[in-house]
Order: structure tokens, then C-alpha cells, then sequence
């Protein structure tokens, strides 16, 4: 993908994916790009060239709201839950485009962050960073997305907050769900991914297994702090 | 005793039950202004003549009705011409929305472009409805005009001061509950409300939910012309109907919303009310209360009044410039439905 928010391009040629029940990782210094990806490939900014491939199919041309359809869901680095609205709403919001009964996904969500069950009609604006993150998580869960895109998950939470993120990612993952995510923090992220990209400037500087990413002397004396 | 219950009735037939009647106008009318700056992101001066307008369709309809003998004595025809007021409305605001608003929207024009381009349409639906019905004044109310007259009160009680309710007060004050009820069910308990307070939360994230936004701006022009139809004929059934009058309406309108937080419909309710009570409040002439409680023999000479009558229109200025200096985010924070 090529493209950028106005004149300048942000991104230079720059490819990210991940494949079914994996999770792939983006990670990369400040401004390098790493959000802009994550909206390109989510349709939220014009490409110049390059394409976004999903399930074998060409959706390059496609609006945010469709490819919410085809089963992709995006969970955006900020204000990404309604703060006005009880969770519970929130959650409802994210199942907006479904005609179906949705009490199943509700529970699903549910058993996954209990603690959302508990805080279900408070306004999601009064809840913690890390139950706020786990809103947002649960609200792009309510599409039953095929692929779900997360941009710095566990920013703004504490280590063990993060380390239950984590957890429950890994767990969102054994459901057969892909998981493209942009991570602040690399080493732990990188610890469970099946995938890594670092981009650096819109550029992809290293892609490789996040094992091999994680040994590399070159990634960790950059990125990893040593 | 006499004397308390005496003065409790004068108040409550000059400043509470008015005060009611007249915030319930105000504060259905800063509704669709605050729905309008929740949804679409900007102050609508064009909602006064949006208020005309409908008052205007409703007062053409009751006419009609009534040249063909249609009634429903005791209550005013206009209650069964205002469907027809609303419908009206509704498609003339969404023909302006479709002319003039969604150009801008598409550009994502500012904030205050928008409010410019909103005093054009506000001059213009002002021109369309002097031209269609006149600048005069119209009395279309009819049917029964007390729900409870003075007299009879003071021959029910043995009190010296009468307490009287309009059938204007009482239809206003209930149609009034009755929509402010039906809104908040329908932001609160529907589906199509709750995308509405989404959408007025976090557009960018109401777009990722696959929330239609066109969808979301219909509907609030609907909402938004049925209320001030119901507004404006309220009020122009209470005071007659003046176009005129709808244009200086927009300031008390706005201050009750910028008062009770722009953007948040508790906020409108409370804001209406507030400014309507600070009018009447701060105009009201104390003098016979006063003598009333005072001890026997007092005697007053002025009518303690804190202003004129003729300085309402200040009361609703100053308490807006008050509240933009101390808590310019409203009573209650402002900003989403
Ligand atoms: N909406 C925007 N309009 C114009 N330029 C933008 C916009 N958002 C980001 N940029 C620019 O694009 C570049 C990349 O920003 P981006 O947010 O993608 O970085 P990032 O890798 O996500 O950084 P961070 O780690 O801080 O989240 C930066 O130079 C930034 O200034
Ligand atoms: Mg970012």
C-alpha cells in the first residue's frame, strides 16, 4: 500500500496481513506509520496504489461499512468506544449492521471480560482504561468478524491489565479469528504473534516470525531496547 | 392561613402555571436546536422559522377544518391540524436539507459556515411564510378557552384571588410531557435512537459500526420539524401567531439550551424552564404577595418589581452570558444527545 493523508504519502510501498487463527503484529517507532496502515487497510484513507486483499478478494474499492459486512472490524487507537453510552449499548452498537439475534455474541463477549457484565448499564466514559479497552475489543467482536484489527490494545493500562489483554487476544485468536494488531509494546507483543512487521517511516524495515523478529539482533538493539 | 393560601394562588396563577406553559414551549423548542447541534454539528438559526412555518401549515389546516365544520369542541381545532403541520414541515425541511445543508455537509464544511448558512435560510423561510400567510397577526384558536376560569375558583374556595388555567396552558403543558416522553423512549429504547446518540457521540466510530450516516441526518431533520411544528403552534396558540415573533423566540430558544448544555435534550428541558421562570421571575410585579404576607396595615408604594416587562427579552441575555462565563459547558455537559 501506498498513500498518505494529503499530498505526502505516509506510507511507501508498506504490507501488512495476517492468515485465519493467527495474530500478526505491527510494530515500529512513533509516527512510523503503524495507525495508518491499520486505516488504510481498513478503507479510511485512500490508497495512490497497492491493494487490500481479503479472503481472496479484491476490496480495495470498498467503504469502511462494507467490508464491516464482509467480516472485518477495526478497533481505532482513540475514542474508540462511545463514552456517552452504557457498555451494554455500546456492545449493541457494534452488532449495528446485524439483523440476527445477537444474545449469543452478547454472552460471548461477556464470558470473555465478565467484568463488563458487571458494569453493563454504566456509561462507558466512567470506566477504567484497561475495561474501556476490553469495551472497545468486545464492541468490534459483536459482528463476529473474521478478522479483527486492533490499533495499540493495551495503551494507557497497567502490566498486569495488559497481560490479561493479552490473554484474552490469544483466546479471541483460538476462535479461528485473525488478529491484526499494532502494538506499543513490542517484545510481549511480539511473544505472541505468529507474524511481525516493523515498519519504520512507512516503510516495511523487518517481516518475519515474531520468534525470528524477537531474535534478531538488529530488531532488538532498535526496537527492543537490547 | 387566608392570607398565605391567597398568596400562594397569586403566584400560581401569574408565574407558576405561565411559567410552565411558557418554558414547555421553550424547552420543546431548544430540543430541535440542541438535536441539531448533537447530530449535525451546528447552531440552526433557521429553527424560529422552522417553528413559523409549521405553526403556519398547522393555522392553514385549521382553517380548512374548520370551513368544512370539522371540531372538537372543547379542545382547539389545531390539535388535529397539526399532523398535517408536521408532514408539511418535515418534507420542507428536508428539501432544505437536500438544497442548501447537504452541500456543505459533503464538504465537510465548518462549524460556523454552517450557522452562516443557516441565517440565509432563516431569512428566507422568514420571507416564504410573510408571503404566504402575511406579516399580521392570526388567531386560529378556538374551543373552549378556560379549563378552569378565576371566578369559579374563587366561589369553589372563598378566596379573595383567583386561580385560572388556560386551555392553552393545560394543552401545552400536556402535549409537552407527552412528547418530551415519546423522545427520550425513542434515544433511549430503539434502535434507531441509539444509533442517533451514537453517531452524535463518535461519528468516526458510529461509521466503523456500519451506522449509515444519511440515515442518521433523516431522521433528525424528522424529529427535528416535528418538534418545532408542535413548538410553534403551542406557542402561537397561547400568544396568536406573528412571523415576527418567531424570529426573537430564537434567543430565549438558544439561551435555554446553551443554558441547560447544547447538545444534551435534559439540558434543553431544564434550560427552557430555567429561562422561562428567570423571565417571569424578574418581571413579576411582588406587590399584592407582599401585602398578602406583610402584617396588617403595611402599605407599599411601588410594585416591587426587579424590571419591566419590557426588559424580558434581557433576562434570557443575560442569564446566557452569565452561564458562558461560569460554566460555558451548561448545566449539564453539553455536546452528545
Ligand atoms: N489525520 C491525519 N492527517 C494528516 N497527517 C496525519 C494524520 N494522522 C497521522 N498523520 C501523520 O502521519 C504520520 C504517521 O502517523 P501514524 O499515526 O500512522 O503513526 P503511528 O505509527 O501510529 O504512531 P503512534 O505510535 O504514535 O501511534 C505522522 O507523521 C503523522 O503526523
Ligand atoms: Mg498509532
Amino acid at each position: 500500500m501506498t498513500g498518505g493523508y494529503g499530498a505526502a504519502d505516509i506510507l511507501h510501498d508498506c504490507t501488512i496481513g495476517v492468515e485465519k487463527g493467527q495474530i500478526a503484529v505491527v510494530v515500529g517507532p512513533n509516527g512510523a506509520g503503524k495507525s495508518t496502515a491499520m486505516k488504510a487497510v481498513f478503507g479510511m484513507l485512500p490508497l495512490r496504489s497497492g491493494q487490500v486483499i481479503f479472503n481472496g478478494e479484491d476490496v480495495t474499492q470498498l467503504k469502511p461499512e462494507d467490508r464491516v459486512l464482509r467480516g472485518m472490524s477495526f478497533v481505532p487507537q482513540n475514542q474508540n468506544v462511545f463514552t456517552s453510552m452504557s457498555v451494554e449499548e455500546n456492545l449493541e452498537m457494534g452488532a449495528f449492521i446485524r439483523t440476527d439475534d445477537i444474545t449469543d455474541s452478547l454472552n460471548q463477549v461477556y464470558d470473555l471480560f465478565p467484568v463488563l457484565k458487571e458494569k453493563r448499564k454504566q456509561p462507558a466514559g466512567q470506566l477504567s482504561g484497561g475495561q474501556r479497552q476490553q469495551v472497545a475489543v468486545g464492541r468490534a467482536l459483536m459482528t463476529q468478524p473474521k478478522v479483527l484489527m486492533l490499533d495499540e490494545p493495551t495503551a494507557g493500562v497497567s502490566p498486569i491489565v495488559m497481560d490479561e489483554l493479552f490473554d484474552r487476544i490469544i483466546e479471541i485468536a483460538r476462535m479461528g479469528v485473525a488478529i491484526l494488531m499494532v502494538e506499543q509494546n513490542a517484545k510481549q507483543a511480539l511473544e505472541i504473534a505468529d507474524k511481525g512487521f516493523v515498519l519504520v517511516q512507512g516503510h516495511n524495515k523487518f517481516t518475519n516470525s515474531g520468534k525470528a523478529l524477537l531474535a534478531n539482533q538488529e530488531v532488538r538493539r532498535a526496537f527492543l531496547g537490547g | 392561613m387566608t392570607d398565605l393560601l391567597n398568596a400562594i394562588v397569586l403566584l400560581s396563577n401569574f408565574l407558576i402555571i405561565p411559567g410552565l406553559s411558557y418554558g414547555s414551549q421553550l424547552a420543546l423548542g431548544a430540543l430541535g436546536v440542541t438535536l441539531v447541534y448533537g447530530v449535525l454539528r451546528f447552531s440552526n438559526f433557521g429553527h424560529g422559522e422552522t417553528m413559523s412555518f409549521g405553526a403556519m401549515v398547522t393555522i392553514l389546516t385549521t382553517w380548512g377544518l374548520q370551513s368544512i365544520g370539522v371540531s372538537i369542541h372543547p379542545l382547539p381545532t389545531a390539535l388535529i391540524a397539526i399532523p398535517v403541520g408536521i408532514i408539511v414541515t418535515i418534507f420542507f425541511t428536508l428539501l432544505i436539507d437536500q438544497t442548501v445543508y447537504k452541500y456543505h455537509r459533503t464538504r465537510k464544511a465548518n462549524p460556523v459556515t454552517f450557522l452562516i448558512v443557516s441565517i440565509g435560510v432563516m431569512f428566507f423561510m422568514g420571507g416564504l411564510i410573510r408571503f404566504i400567510i402575511g406579516p399580521g397577526d392570526q388567531i386560529f384558536f378556538d374551543g373552549t378557552r378556560f379549563i378552569l376560569k378565576a371566578k369559579e375558583f374563587k366561589e369553589l374556595t372563598g378566596l379573595d384571588e383567583g386561580l385560572s388555567l388556560k386551555m392553552t396552558q393545560g394543552v401545552t403543558i400536556i402535549t409537552a410531557i407527552i412528547i418530551v416522553a415519546g423522545l427520550f423512549w425513542f434515544l433511549n429504547h430503539t434502535r434507531t435512537g441509539k444509533s442517533m446518540r451514537a453517531y452524535s457521540d463518535n461519528e468516526n466510530l458510529a461509521l466503523l459500526s456500519g451506522i449509515n450516516p444519511r440515515k442518521v441526518v433523516l431522521v433528525t431533520w424528522i424529529l427535528v420539524a416535528t418538534l418545532a411544528t408542535i413548538a410553534g403552534t403551542l406557542y402561537g396558540l397561547d400568544k396568536s401567531f406573528k412571523p415576527f415573533v418567531y424570529m426573537q423566540l430564537l434567543l430565549p430558544i438558544f439561551a435555554s439550551a446553551i443554558v441547560g448544555g447544547v447538545g444534551n435534550p435534559v439540558g434543553a428541558i431544564v434550560g427552557g424552564y430555567v429561562i422561562a421562570f428567570s423571565e417571569l421571575i424578574m418581571t413579576f410585579a411582588y406587590k399584592k404577595v407582599v401585602l398578602y404576607l406583610a402584617p396588617e396595615g403595611t402599605t407599599v408604594d411601588s410594585l416591587i418589581q426587579l424590571l419591566g416587562t419590557n426588559y424580558k427579552i434581557a433576562v434570557s441575555f443575560i442569564i446566557l452570558v452569565i452561564v458562558l462565563i461560569i460554566r460555558p459547558t451548561g448545566i449539564f455537559q453539553g455536546k452528545t444527545l
